[in-house]
């Protein structure tokens, strides 16, 4: 037996002390407890009505997360993919947006969306079964959710490209100068497309920032099963920075993310924001967490909850009243009451319309199927069951 | 001012590629190596001198990349046409191409379109290792929300290239690499060229119809002309159109001929030969002197190219499904 021989330097002594909780290099503006500490970097001068916006839009976010579950207990949805505990990740980077700015979502990106100003209501179609996306993806710069995971971010990418021909970027004008932002997860940082995208936006140096959720769980899958190294440290590999922030903290997301967004449009390229955050809830209302992850982990996460943590910070300052909070409950009742009876009045889908949209222009072909089944069902008619 | 000029496959395409980006300044091309190299057949040959990088773009070598940041320019209104460097290079994007390209507009009810070319050169024939001679057409026109086109000559690249490039849906454009630089025709391009989802009768015939697409017509031609001299007329129809089909002419045909022999160089198996066979005994039943006959590739993965021409088809195997075809 030879020692063994060293081949390259030692991975911990690159990758730096533990992770858990995050590691060193975590942004952070709002301690779990509520403290407001700066960082030399990422930082910004919330006002209180920011503050209280941002309070604002994580509650009603919530909600809709809780309504569309209960929606789905109720069997009005067929799915949903919750973000419970993902309130400060997608708020903070939702609202880092500016209106030219373009997404690409996952399916979990509620919060985003919500930001983007798409209707919560639009997003129950997916999961209802009524639609496969019932907005229009240009209204809202907000692109569909996309099932396949990654597939979007090589979608951001080329979005982002055509940006670059378009001239919207590093114009110097804050109307005109434009991003994307690629939301994905821990899952599928695994994917080969978004490998790719991280080639093809470095190689062009595409206005396009690569937002992941670490949600720490891809359904059963634990982040040690995707990464050996923290992923923010990937992206150096190639070839744009990498930040690490907290994603319960909404204020250090916001910061963060609007400064890889400001960074991209300016025409400096791609970079890879980690909000390191966790799924409280399950994968989506068809997944059983008690049967991969202990009960321990979840409580542990619970005292970091990204609303919890700025209202304590709110209060303390003396942010708020009773009259923002009764506001904001009547607010949020009003969007569960907005979610539930427009749920069930989102209208199905009629037999035949499985034959539109193919393409631009239906073909002869798919109409002569149409033809032929409209005929069949209307054999049926007037005869009785 | 009209020219008529004699042009290879390859100068085809490239003068129609090079058409539709005079023609609209949202045509973008990408795809590997097809900048300063021209593509490995030269079919981009001297476009991005012209057009610049920003229009003609060398990607980095991954095909999903290429699809995907296509879709993405798409949404952005932009008209991408991305070159897949050999057919069997395909796969890696086929996700993108199956589950993103073909289904967003059907997705979006409408709302987005994805006019996207994705150029793949294919069939066998030119002696080259693996992975480099297939013909995966079978693939893409069972998947909805695709367009699939084969050209088979110099005239109908120049058309078809730019035609599918107006085009609002994907549009996959399958090009017959042998054929690129084999055979010169005249092309005016001043001509009215036909509607690009149509098939066409390309030798008139009173016997038997020969359904043929992409390298396989030259073949099915040859075919007929050997026939001639036996005194059996040959019709032979250029689908051109693999998704969708147009079938009318083929109808026609067959209803007056009676018998009907497809031919491609994809495998038969659930092969588009299946499909063609189907509808023409669907539609042409009593007409029919004989099943429709199939003259493929072996249900094998494609062979050593030493022995490839034993297992494409060629003159004498179509001939002989001919002949089956009239011994019914």
């Amino acid at each position: 037996m030879s020692d063994p021989v060293s081949f390259g330097p030692d991975l911990a002594d690159v990758f730096g002390p533990s992770q858990s909780d995050g590691g060193p290099d975590l942004v952070q503006l709002l301690t779990p407890e509520g403290e407001r500490v700066h960082h030399p970097e990422f930082d910004h001068d919330f006002s209180a009505e920011e503050l209280r916006g941002l309070y604002r839009d994580m509650v009603l976010t919530r909600r809709i997360d809780v309504e569309a579950t209960a929606l789905q207990r109720h069997g009005e949805l067929g799915i949903w993919a919750q973000l419970l505990g993902q309130e400060a990740a997608q708020i903070g980077a939702g609202r880092a947006l500016r209106p030219q700015d373009y997404v690409f979502p996952t399916y979990r990106e509620h919060g985003v969306a919500y930001c983007k100003g798409v209707d919560p209501l639009r997003l129950l179609g997916l999961f209802r079964g009524v639609d496969q996306g019932g907005w229009d993806p240009n209204e809202n710069n907000f692109g569909l959710y996309t099932i396949v995971i990654g597939a979007q971010t090589l979608h951001a990418t080329g979005y982002a490209m055509g940006m670059q021909r378009d001239g919207v970027v590093g114009t110097g004008d804050p109307e005109r100068d434009s991003a994307v932002i690629a939301h994905f997860g821990d899952g599928a940082s695994s994917q080969g497309d978004v490998n790719e995208a991280f080639i093809f936006a470095a190689s062009y140096n595409a206005p396009v920032v690569f937002f992941c959720q670490n949600n720490q769980w891809a359904i059963s899958e634990p982040i040690e099963r995707q990464t050996r190294i923290p992923l923010y440290q990937r992206a150096l590999g190639f070839g744009f920075p990498g930040i690490r922030v907290d994603g319960n903290d909404v204020l250090a997301t916001y910061a963060v993310t609007k400064a890889a967004l400001q960074r991209a449009r300016e025409g400096n390229g791609p970079s890879f924001v980690e909000a390191y955050t966790y799924r409280m809830g399950a994968h989506t209302t068809t997944d059983d967490p008690t049967r991969y992850r202990l009960n321990d982990e979840l409580e542990h996460w619970k005292l970091k909850d990204p609303i919890e943590r700025l209202k304590v910070y709110l209060r303390r300052n003396g942010l708020v009243d009773q009259e923002f909070f009764d506001d904001l409950d009547a607010e949020a009742k009003e969007m569960g009451h907005h979610l539930r009876e427009g749920c069930k009045a989102l209208p199905d889908p009629k037999p035949l319309d499985q034959f539109g949209y193919v393409f631009s222009e239906m073909t002869d072909e798919i109409a002569a199927q149409r033809d032929e089944f409209a005929a069949y069902l209307a054999s049926f008619e007037g005869s009785h069951s | 001012m009209s020219t008529t000029q004699k042009i290879t496959l390859a100068k085809g395409l490239n003068m129609g590629l090079r058409k539709a980006m005079e023609d609209d300044d949202k045509v973008l091309l990408m795809g590997e190596d097809v900048g300063k190299l021209g593509g490995v057949f030269r079919i981009t040959d001297g476009l991005q001198k012209d057009f610049g990088e920003d229009r003609v773009i060398d990607s980095p070598l991954a095909e999903s990349g290429i699809v995907g940041t296509a879709v993405g320019m798409a949404l952005r209104g932009y008209r991408p046409v991305v070159e897949i460097q050999f057919d069997g290079f395909v796969y890696p994007a086929y996700d993108q191409i199956v589950c993103q390209v073909a289904k967003y507009t059907y997705r979006s009810q409408g709302k987005v379109k994805m006019p996207i070319v994705i150029r793949i050169p294919f069939g066998g024939g030119i002696g080259a290792v693996e992975h480099h001679s297939e013909s995966p057409e079978a693939q893409f026109a069972h998947t909805p929300g695709l367009k699939v086109v084969a050209c088979s000559n110099p005239v109908d690249g120049y058309w078809m290239i730019q035609q599918a490039i107006a085009h609002d849906d994907p549009v996959i454009f399958l090009e017959p690499k042998r054929q690129y630089h084999a055979d010169k025709a005249e092309l005016d391009d001043s001509a009215t060229p036909e509607p690009l989802f149509t098939s066409r009768v390309v030798r008139a015939g009173s016997d038997a119809t020969v359904l043929a697409y992409g390298p396989t017509v030259k073949t099915a031609l040859k075919c007929a002309e050997a026939a001639e001299s036996e005194g059996r007329s040959l019709e032979v129809i250029d689908l051109r159109t693999l998704s969708p089909l147009d079938m009318a002419p083929v109808y026609e045909s067959v209803r007056r001929t009676g018998r009907c022999v497809v031919t491609h160089e994809a495998h038969v198996n659930l092969g588009m030969g299946a499909e063609l066979a189907a509808r023409v005994t669907e539609e042409c039943f009593y007409s029919l002197e004989a099943p429709v006959l199939r003259v493929g590739a072996f249900d094998t993965p494609y062979p050593p190219s030493r022995i490839e021409e034993e297992y494409l088809p060629d003159l004498d195997r179509v001939l002989d499904a001919v002949d089956r075809s009239f011994a019914y």
